[in-house]
């Protein structure tokens, strides 16, 4: 975990996420936040999470970004929208206020986070992040979590299919 | 400052924190509401790198799981948001957010 | 000649090589599929260009080379130049973690015969799989042509549905192996002497059939659907960039066929106490699976869009839930007689539900109306 690397592939994802932000057309966007995606899971790898950086391509990459260009696709707008000039100037200036404000803040934090954490990685068994321990941590320590995320998850399930449903006359 | 100088903590911080503002930049000044949902998509995966970092930084799984969970709820999310708005188009024939102001009353 | 370099030079090798043992596969197998799809329809098929017709792909690929890209008005540029890409780097990245082969020793040095031993090779395979609808679905939507969105469309869904029961079925033979790692299933086969196909038949043909649907061939090839849909997601597309999405269709059949060899079938070790070669049982039963899915190609018809849906979701899914708790309870209960218990199981129900199949099918055609006699051809 060097220098170099990281500050390649930041580059390659803050790229990413502004063109997500600046274009016109809403099927390039999603296929930016993809690449962005990418960027990140290449980051989990750097930082020793292999397990959690393929479900983050799999989950990300490849099914919810696959859902957003799907429903991109049923709804077929393309180009309906004009870009960023359709918003009023005012809502478009405050919100670059206020992303300034959020960045000067995360730049006054970022380095009383950094005492917290340590400057340097900790030192960690070879596999850590590997299944096993993700597993292992999930199940053991963090159960009645998962079994409230399985919850939410079938909540969500049939709250879309309700939703999708079209009205049986 | 070397290239082959480890990369510190503060980096991450820096990092999460300039995806995180620009995926909220970008909710506030796009109209298009699928585009607006990818960017909380940005912002929820900016708090997981943060997560992330700080498990590898402080040695302790915790944060990796707690990335789990947020994917798990992002699933979610993306489920029953995405359903919403093909909903709206539904009934509306538009998913432009401003037209969107039935509840005002 | 330091262990970092000879490890680099060493994966840089079986890379190449793996990728060109691949891409020549392709023109076989477009021509061993005409063939076999010829002859099981009592045609001759390819027969002009070289011995057996066997030129007749080369020639074809020369054309394609050299034919003029068309590029229809309205195309969204970017993303039409990187639908065939697309459609064909996933399929290649994912052979990285198939072993073809015990290590074996070159200048004092082990090496595996596998590109990447990884241990979450499953995972990435997965992970992989789950990248290849973007192919199909952004040609679909690149081409401005209705036909095209409407294969796309067809095709993300049935891609996102049937990934699940891939997963089910993959699931429970990990949880047999009891790591992620390839490797380790094929050494779990050798060691206990069975082949996983017996202890898990569900998750085998549950497998069989969602991979069928995931490389978009027929009976599931919705995304194309010539009768219906023109070409489906690839009309607009001609010249190199159509044979593209051909070579990734087949690098993508030839992965998951030694992803069934590996997982299933004891990858490359002999069946029946036959003598080993290396690499040669590992391509004798790739070419088994390969020649099984031409099999179905050409015995059965397409099925309808809706139908395939329901049944992704309300059988495959279901089963695959189902096998993997029992799966999972006989592996924690009783875990040192897992494999004969499974397969006991997995058998009986297999041989159970293919009577009931057989009769509940016989006793439907006995009550459906005979098909009118097609009238003769006049004139």
């Amino acid at each position: 975990m060097t220098l170099l690397p990281f500050i390649a592939l930041s580059v390659v994802a803050i790229a990413f996420a502004l063109l997500l932000v600046l274009n016109r057309n809403a099927v390039h966007g999603a296929l930016c936040l993809v690449v962005n995606f990418a960027a990140v899971a290449v980051f989990f790898l750097m930082l020793g999470a292999e397990f959690i950086a393929v479900v983050q391509v799999a989950v990300y990459a490849g099914a919810i970004m696959v859902l957003f260009l799907f429903v991109l696709m049923l709804l077929n707008i393309q180009g309906q929208e004009g870009g960023l000039e359709q918003k009023p100037r005012s809502q478009i200036l405050i919100a670059a206020v206020l992303g300034i404000l959020l960045l000067a803040e995360i730049g006054v934090l970022a380095p009383l986070a950094a005492g917290l954490g340590g400057a340097q990685a900790a030192a960690v068994p070879a596999d850590f992040g590997s299944p096993r321990l993700v597993g292992l941590t999930l199940f053991r320590d963090h159960l009645l979590a998962f079994e409230i995320a399985a919850f939410i998850l079938l909540a969500a399930m049939m709250g879309a299919v309700v939703l999708a449903k079209r009205r049986l006359a | 400052m070397a290239w082959n100088a480890p990369v510190p903590f503060a980096s991450w911080v820096m990092l999460s924190g300039v995806l995180f503002s620009i995926g909220a930049v970008g909710f506030l000044i796009r109209k298009d509401p699928i585009i607006m949902f990818m960017c909380i998509e940005l912002m929820l995966n900016a708090g997981n790198l943060l997560f992330i970092a700080a498990a590898r930084y402080l040695g302790i799984m915790a944060g990796q799981v707690f990335v789990f969970f947020v994917m798990a709820v992002a699933a979610a999310e993306v489920a029953v948001g995405l359903a919403i708005i093909v909903a709206i188009f539904r009934t509306k024939s538009t998913i432009d957010v401003d037209e969107m102001s039935g509840m005002r009353g | 000649m330091s262990d970092t370099l000879f490890t680099w030079i060493a994966s840089l090798v079986k890379a190449v090589l793996v990728f060109a043992v691949l891409m020549s596969l392709v023109p076989l197998l477009i021509w061993l599929e005409r063939k076999v799809v010829a002859w099981m329809q009592q045609r001759i098929g390819p027969n002009r260009c070289g011995p057996f017709g066997l030129l007749q792909p080369m020639a074809d690929a020369v054309k394609l080379i050299i034919k003029e890209n068309i590029i229809p008005a309205g195309v969204d540029r970017v993303t039409y130049y990187l639908a065939p890409i697309l459609s064909i780097v996933p399929a290649l990245a994912a052979f990285a973690v198939v072993p073809f082969g015990e290590p074996v020793t070159i200048f004092g040095r082990t090496v595996a015969l596998q590109v990447a031993d990884v241990n979450i090779g499953i995972l990435y395979i997965l992970a992989l799989s789950s990248l290849a609808v973007y192919g199909v679905t952004l040609a679909g939507w690149s081409s401005n042509n209705k036909y095209s969105l409407l294969g796309a469309l067809r095709s993300s869904a049935q891609m996102i549905s049937y990934e699940i029961p891939i997963g089910l079925a993959v699931v429970s033979v990990v949880l047999m192996a009891g790591s992620l790692s390839l490797k380790a299933v094929v050494d779990l086969q050798r060691d206990s002497g069975y082949w996983l196909v017996f202890p898990q038949l569900i998750s085998f043909i549950i497998f069989l059939i969602a991979s069928n649907a995931e490389l978009n061939r027929p009976p599931f090839d919705m995304a194309e659907a010539e009768s219906e849909l023109v070409a489906g997601f690839h009309t607009e597309y001609s010249g190199f960039r159509f044979a593209m999405f051909f070579m990734g269709e087949y690098v993508n059949l030839v992965t998951v066929s030694a992803l069934a060899t590996v997982m299933f079938l004891g990858g490359w070790h002999a069946p029946f106490g036959l003598p080993e070669i290396p690499i040669v049982w590992f391509l004798v039963k790739i070419f088994a699976f390969i020649i099984f899915y031409m099999w179905i190609r050409a015995t059965l018809p397409r099925i309808r869009y809706d139908l395939l849906m329901a049944f992704g979701w309300k059988v495959l899914i279901p089963v695959g839930f189902l096998n993997l708790a029992m799966t999972a309870v006989v592996v924690t209960l009783a875990a040192d007689r897992a494999m004969p218990l499974l397969t006991a199981v997995n058998v009986t129900l297999a041989v159970v539900v293919g009577a009931i199949i057989k009769i509940a099918g016989r006793r439907v055609e006995r009550r459906a109306p005979r098909l009118a006699p097609v009238p003769e051809a006049g004139g």
